[in-house]
């Protein structure tokens, strides 16, 4: 059952040390608070989850927190690479990063199967690719009717699911709308699950077939408004595309990334805090 | 470049180019980028009931300005509906109601294979690059398959480093062997030229060249050995409607997301 407590007691009480951990969000309501809470709180050995790593990930691959990295497209949407993943794959920095590199459509399916409790998806992909050689968790499998050739993948059941939604009520039933990606799937398929939410309201007023996470699927719920900025929240704000193209300057260097982190996250206690730091550097035109 | 400025750039021709093959009525699964572009352009011009499906769930999407990532809200509030990730590849790619998946690469080979894994060895990378996305899926599934993208030695490669998507494989039958869904390239869009498989050997062949382009230029920008049609075309140039309409949304582009245009 949902507890509703702050999101610094949700990450100390339900991630932990060498976790898997699976924050997910299609470009739309990424978990950017939560994500920052973990590097705050120091989190190490995280064994990540996402099928688009963006910035977030970017920011917890070069703080260090991440040992392994499961993953189908890891880049700056819109704008280019990831420099702080590309130097711990490249160069091993901060630290060493196993990568596990699927498809999209193969870990959407792993999700579902996770949620599933199944122990495999199935799919119709991959011949003649060489991820498959580089990945012994894809496999070969012939259907036992057809005869037919088809791909299988292990289903991810991560430690514990993050994502961001509009709206919970005050039981902590969750609703989501807009692109709602693969976050019922990742969240269904982990042991705990995190939820942070633009608003706690009485009622949701949602249709029956809206996509709702019922509060008893989940493990806690947290208000953090504008918490998937600087991605966004369909029906109360907009991406702020300007951020994601500052982050390739910022993140470029080692350096510079450091000193980013240093003033706008691991500086700040919470993410209110890093909204005015990032506010005020912006307006000191140093940095967006 | 000449010394008489063409009334269109190389990215233009490219764009009107790969827009021209969407037929209206199809349902096109669109990669982020210059796909994008293109497959918007087919809609505000030749192509008006043309349905896009972005991998982040929009089906039908009909953005009023080029979205900057693959799940933009634009996506979402111009579409005709919008489902989850899982239903996207599974029931409406896999399943098989897309007839065009309509891609880019960072190295194609000539049979049409695409790279968008890695540059140099996969355990010790020169360059990381995004990865695959759902280009494998959608190179497998679409029932046809289009690429754009810009034409370099450095990207029309005789080896790929490493094979994320589909083509011809070794190419003749070795596609169909494999028993994949859909037919695999049957067009290959750049700023230079159009390419198309040989119906046999399944190479890719220069068909079309743009208009003031060369053979040289082509043979210099593919690492390959490249062949060209025994009649060779002309791309016919783009007209001033297209010209207007891509110039427009791009402005428009540019005016909603500041200085950010949609690159991939």
């Amino acid at each position: 059952m949902a507890e509703i407590i702050t999101l610094f007691e949700a990450i100390a009480a339900l991630v932990r040390d060498g976790d898997s951990v699976a924050m997910e969000g299609f470009t739309h309501l990424i978990p950017y608070a939560a994500g920052h809470e973990v590097i705050r709180q120091g989190r190490k050995n995280l064994r990540l989850v996402r099928m688009t790593p963006d910035v977030i990930y970017d920011q917890l691959i070069g703080a260090g927190c991440a040992q392994k990295l499961t993953f189908s497209w890891g880049g700056n949407p819109g704008v280019g690479s990831l420099h702080r993943l590309r130097d711990a794959v490249e160069r091993a920095w901060p630290a060493p990063l196993e990568i596990q590199e699927h498809g999209h459509g193969d870990l959407a399916n792993a999700y579902v199967a996770g949620a599933a409790n199944l122990p495999f998806a199935v799919l119709r992909a991959y011949a003649g690719s060489d991820l498959p050689k580089h990945n012994d968790k894809i496999k070969f499998i012939q259907c036992p009717f057809t005869g037919e050739t088809l791909a299988a993948v292990p289903a991810i059941n991560p430690d514990v699911a993050i994502i961001h939604a509009q709206k919970a009520d005050r039981k902590g039933n969750v609703l989501l709308w807009g692109i709602v990606g693969v976050q019922k799937e990742a969240v269904l398929a982990s042991k705990k699950s995190i939820v942070t939410v633009e608003e706690i309201v009485d009622d949701l007023k949602a249709w029956p077939n809206a996509c709702i996470l019922p509060a008893w699927t989940l493990s806690a719920v947290c208000c953090v408004p504008g918490g998937a900025f600087p991605s966004y929240a369909h029906g109360y704000y907009e991406r702020d595309n300007r951020f994601y193209q500052a982050w390739d300057a910022i993140s470029r260097e080692r350096g510079t990334f450091q000193n980013w982190m240093k003033k706008h996250i691991l500086d700040t206690e919470d993410f209110p805090a890093f909204r005015r730091a990032l506010a005020e550097s912006s307006a000191a035109s140093v940095q967006p | 470049m000449n010394d008489a400025q063409p009334a269109y750039t190389t990215n233009e021709i490219m764009t009107v180019a790969a827009a021209r093959l969407l037929k209206n009525g199809a349902v096109c699964f669109v990669g982020i980028g210059l796909p994008s572009t293109a497959a918007n352009l087919a809609r505000l011009t030749h192509a008006p009931d043309i349905v896009l499906i972005y991998e982040s769930g929009p089906i039908g999407a009909k953005p009023p300005v080029l979205p900057l990532s693959i799940g933009d809200g634009n996506l979402a509030e111009t579409a005709d509906t919008v489902v989850s990730t899982p239903e996207i590849f599974r029931y409406w790619l896999q399943g098989g109601r897309v007839d065009v998946g309509f891609l880019g690469a960072a190295q194609i080979d000539r049979f049409a294979n695409i790279n968008t894994t890695v540059i140099g060895d996969y355990k010790k990378p020169a360059t990381r690059l995004p990865g695959a996305g759902g280009a494998p899926e959608i190179a497998s599934c679409a029932r046809e398959v289009v690429l754009v993208l810009k034409q370099s030695a450095r990207a029309f490669v005789k080896q790929l480093d490493f094979v994320t998507s589909v083509g011809y494989l070794d190419g003749g039958d070795a596609r169909q062997r494999l028993g994949l869904p859909g037919k695999g390239p049957v067009a290959v869009v750049t700023d230079l030229c159009v390419m198309a498989p040989d119906p046999l050997s399944k190479e890719l062949t220069v068909m079309e060249l743009h208009p003031g382009v060369t053979r040289e230029q082509v043979a210099k920008a593919t690492a390959w050995e490249i062949q060209f049609a025994g009649i060779l075309q002309e791309t016919p140039i783009p007209t001033n409607t297209e010209l207007e309409t891509l110039r427009d949304l791009e402005r428009r582009t540019k005016l909603a997301h500041g200085n950010l245009v949609g690159a991939g």
